[in-house]
């Protein structure tokens, strides 16, 4: 394997859409050297590589970031980080127009206002967004794109970010990356529960499959404080092809319905996106299921105009209602929820950060799905934070004076990086594959830690089982061979779920109440409990997760880490 | 979820290979046609079927997910893509969309 060592101001991790935008706002703002390290290739990376349908978190006329605000507290049970998520939303109307003028075609009515659906939402035909993103990203000089490179770990000295390694998945090549700052844009987590479909179509999933929770998995293993892995993110989705469901229930005012026919969703309470997975799954469960969105009778406009929209952002579901030889006109759309998600541009999973969006290792930042306590990003929150980041971090390293990194050193890092990566490739072929230790995660994690087959459930018991066994599978993970770089993302990949697995478990057990139906359902402790308005943080220190609880953070406050 | 790429249609130009988001296309050796390696590890995203300027991918739902045959290309004419869908039975059907409008809903 080739070696290679490189220098650079500012490394970006992963080129989503929270990534490019820092990216971009960095360039912007400054001639700072960028570099983007993006596993695969930024014009079709991230959520964002099938399109995205809507802006879903946008301030329409008559409405404040304040409100925004409100709606993602109660949407949460209030449990959110307020300093957060309101200093996102007083930049989601920038960042759309920003957006705009990069060339995303946003409809607009004859007064030239955007056209809204709802509250939050303005129509887009965002198919081609991050092909946006990215010519927009090369368009300046002082950012270097580094695609198919997969970040690892993190270079951490005295709790401080130095930088990164990774390699080339086809090239072969290690990289040892030094960088003043970092910021962390990975993404969040699929494929830690057993999927929905889990044969051919195991990858139909609503998250991006190739989101494996390496963001997460860096900062735990640098000891990194982590918050509210227990709230997963469970949607609600079209069966089968698990496309959104929102475009459909909004879009032409579907109300959900079960197997008789009845309205059902407004029998459990709030109307919340946790209830409304629940609603759907005690229908279920207590036979009164299939459950559907009322669209029979939509018209054949309207019918036309969501075959369109569907191929912008989840085309399968256009291809099944093609299958069917009826659309949504002619039979109503049936529903179910997804497997259990991690990630915090939804939920509120990821970095315990600061205000500025700073994690507890100093000079690493965090934005996006990777970033905790700020529910409801979508695509413009995850700019926002990407602004707030990039801006943040500039700020870094105007006021630090950073220690040289001598030869000597530099090269002892170099060394142990390469060391890390390089056992996997002389590990003897053993009997298990990725793929096997893979599917034996998924269905442990399915099983005993809350997935589908329990209708999301879990209790004490379960956990203790599900904990033992993810750490068994982890010492097998670590014995995998490697033949190339490509095996070795694979093998990474895997431990990063496993690690993320094992967070989750141990956030599941700590939160001794039900906050969240479905999203995290405590069968020991089935009620909320107000003393659980905390938040169940983590640090993982000799291998064990050790268990933080934080008061509450309103807003008007600027957060700052203590230690 | 999956792709299907003709090989008679596949010139190897590699534009596929550089998107697919799980770097999931290869060409076996150099200027050989693309091929998915890894079908099962496919999102269905279509980023592939985009960049083919030669109608070679196209894409079906898995039989376990609804599929009944029918399978799916795109092809791009000024602003507009336009989507070929062939049922089972040699059906075909195409929606277009307009790149420069908004989705209505």
């Amino acid at each position: 394997m080739d070696k290679k060592t490189i220098q650079t101001d500012v490394l970006i991790i992963g080129g989503g859409t929270a990534g490019c935008y820092a990216a971009i706002t960095l360039a912007e703002q400054s001639d700072k050297e960028v570099l983007i390290a993006e596993k695969a290739d930024i014009k079709r990376s991230g959520c964002l590589a099938a399109g995205v349908n809507a802006l879903n978190a946008y301030i329409v006329s008559g409405n404040t970031p304040e409100d925004y605000l409100e709606y993602v507290k109660k949407d949460a049970e209030g449990l959110i980080r307020e300093d957060l998520v309101l200093t996102m939303s007083e930049r989601l109307n920038k960042v759309t127009k920003h957006l705009e003028e990069m060339g995303l075609v946003i409809l607009k009515n004859k007064d030239g206002e955007y056209v809204t659906r709802g509250n939050r939402n303005i129509k887009i035909n965002g198919e081609n967004i991050k092909p946006i993103l990215a010519n927009q990203v090369y368009s300046y000089s002082n950012i270097t794109v580094f695609n198919r490179v997969n970040i690892i770990d993190y270079i951490v000295a005295d709790n401080q970010i130095i930088g990164a390694y990774g390699f080339h998945i086809l090239k072969n090549t290690f990289y040892t990356i030094f960088a003043k700052t970092v910021i962390c844009s990975t993404g969040g987590a699929a494929g830690i529960y057993k999927p929905n479909n889990p044969g051919l179509s195991r990858h139909k999933m609503w998250y991006p499959p190739f989101n494996t929770g390496a963001g997460y998995a860096m900062g735990i293993r640098s000891g990194a404080e982590m918050t509210t892995f227990e709230m997963r993110f469970i949607a609600l989705r079209c069966k089968d092809t698990i496309a959104p469901t929102g475009t459909i229930a909004q879009g032409v005012s579907a109300p959900q319905i079960n197997g008789a026919g009845e309205l059902y969703d407004k029998q459990y309470g709030a109307p919340t996106t946790a209830n409304r997975v629940y609603s759907t799954i005690e229908e279920n469960k207590q036979g009164r299921g299939p459950c559907f969105l009322k669209t029979e009778g939509i018209g054949e406009k309207a019918e036309e105009e969501l075959l369109k929209a569907y191929l912008n952002m989840a085309p399968a579901q256009t291809l099944k209602w093609l299958e069917r030889g009826k659309g949504p006109n002619h039979e109503n759309v049936e529903i179910e929820g997804t497997e259990p998600y991690i990630v915090g541009g939804h939920t509120a999973s990821g970095y315990w950060v600061d205000t500025g969006r700073q994690t507890t290792i100093k000079g690493l930042y965090a934005a996006g799905d990777v970033a905790g306590g700020c529910p409801q990003k979508y695509v413009t929150g995850s700019l926002a934070e990407g602004e707030i980041a990039a801006l943040s971090a500039l700020r870094y390293i105007e006021e630090t004076t950073f220690k040289t990194i001598y030869k000597e050193e530099q090269q002892e890092y170099e060394r142990t990086g390469f060391e890390a990566v390089n056992k996997f490739l002389h590990h003897p072929e053993g009997i298990y594959t990725v793929f096997q230790l893979e599917e034996a995660m998924q269905k442990v994690m399915d099983e005993y830690a809350g997935g589908i087959s329990g209708n999301y459930g879990y209790n004490q018991s379960r956990l203790v089982i599900a904990e033992s066994r993810i750490r068994e599978l982890r010492e097998l993970a670590l014995r995998l061979h490697a033949k190339d770089c490509y095996d070795l993302m694979k093998i990474y990949e895997l431990l990063d779920r496993l690690l993320v697995a094992e967070a989750v478990i141990v956030h599941l057990e700590a939160r001794k109440e039900t906050r969240w139906h479905s999203f995290q359902e405590n069968l020991d402790f089935q009620e909320k409990d107000e003393a659980y308005f905390l938040y169940i943080n983590s640090i993982r220190k000799n291998e064990r997760f050790e268990i933080i609880k934080r008061a509450f953070v309103g807003r008007g406050v600027v957060y700052e880490h203590t230690h | 979820m999956s792709i299907r790429i003709n090989r008679e249609k596949c010139t190897g130009c590699g534009k596929c290979i550089e998107v697919c988001p799980g770097t999931l296309l290869f060409k076996e050796v150099e200027g050989s046609k693309a091929f998915i390696k890894y079908p099962k590890e496919c999102w269905g995203c279509t980023s592939c079927l985009k960049e083919c300027k030669f109608e070679a991918i196209s894409y079906y739902l898995g039989a376990d997910i609804g599929g009944n045959g029918s399978i799916m290309h795109v092809t791009e004419e000024g602003n507009e893509l336009h989507w070929h869908i062939t049922d089972a039975g040699g059906n075909k059907k195409i929606i277009s969309i307009d790149r420069t409008k908004a989705n209505s809903y």
